[in-house]
């Protein structure tokens, strides 16, 4: 995603990216970062926590105006209400990011040969 | 606690689970800067979604990886109601969160509050949005560009990006 928000400043459109994963996309580098600290997947806050949505939204939009230069990152200033455990979770050993034979692993599998077809076929 | 460091945490994971080469993430010295050439007021606004945001109304229900696309761009209009959106993505923290709100993606509806508050113009009547591709080369020369059309065709003035 970084990418394209990358593509479209350089043709002259002014974006602002609001992400959970900051070192990657400051590893990329953008114009305007509004980084939320919180779990993958809910970039915008918790979910049915419309307050917090209108927060975040907020906050990202007056980022998008007062960023003077690129590699702006602003953090939110809300919090995951459950506390931060989830950070030492993500990743972990004992709490796969994909479970061993499961769903989410089987997509991954299927992900990886479709793209190596295509990459075959010359569509990527 | 700080902020995770995901390039560090993912490259162990998956060393561990015996991939053999870590994931290079995109990587640029420099970064471009555009700067608003208007009032967010007069602007028109886009959201651009990684989220695999799609609607239920929709004939065709297979999920990306059923219909054999990787990378593809396409469009949601800006008013589709909110219960017809819903996301086909597996890739979140299951184990912290879910994706049973849109908004806590794909924050549609407070950007409609915004637009009827007079913060932002107008939003435009598409949402863009597009599946991981896998390859950055393809996401650089082939993706980008398209959601660069799109947001013209739209007279987009910014874009608000949410990766998923």
């Amino acid at each position: 995603m970084s990418l394209v928000a990358r593509h479209l400043e350089a043709n002259g459109i002014p974006t602002v990216v609001i992400a959970n994963a900051r070192d990657i996309v400051e590893h990329c580098g953008v114009a305007r970062l509004y980084f939320t600290d919180f779990p993958l997947g809910s970039p915008l806050g918790e979910p049915f926590d419309a307050d917090m949505q209108r927060r975040v939204v907020a906050g990202a939009l007056d980022l998008l105006e007062s960023a003077t230069g690129p590699r702006t990152t602003v953090e939110a200033p809300d919090k995951w209400s459950q506390g931060e455990a989830w950070k030492a979770k993500v990743f972990s050993a004992d709490q796969p990011w994909k479970e061993k034979g499961g769903q989410a692993e089987k997509e991954w599998l299927e992900k990886k040969e479709l793209y190596r077809k295509l990459k075959e076929e010359g569509k990527l | 606690m700080t902020y995770v460091r995901y390039i560090d945490k993912t490259r162990d994971y998956y060393l561990r689970e015996g991939y053999d080469k870590p994931y290079r993430w995109a990587h640029f010295e420099d970064a471009p800067f555009a700067a608003l050439k208007m009032p967010l007021a007069d602007s028109r606004l886009a959201l651009i979604s990684t989220s695999e945001i799609a609607r239920r109304s929709d004939a065709d229900q297979r999920t990306p990886l059923e219909k054999g696309e990787l990378g593809n761009v396409y469009t949601i209009p800006s008013d589709t109601p909110l219960a017809d959106l819903y996301s086909h993505s597996l890739s979140f923290d299951k184990h912290a969160t879910s994706l049973d709100d849109v908004n806590a993606f794909f924050p549609i509806t407070p950007l409609q509050e915004k637009v009827a508050e007079g913060r932002i113009g107008s939003l435009a009547p598409n949402a863009i949005a597009l599946f991981n591709a896998y390859s950055q080369r393809r996401t650089r020369e082939v993706d980008a560009p398209e959601v660069l059309a799109l947001c013209r065709a739209d007279a987009v003035d910014v874009a608000l990006l949410v990766p998923v």
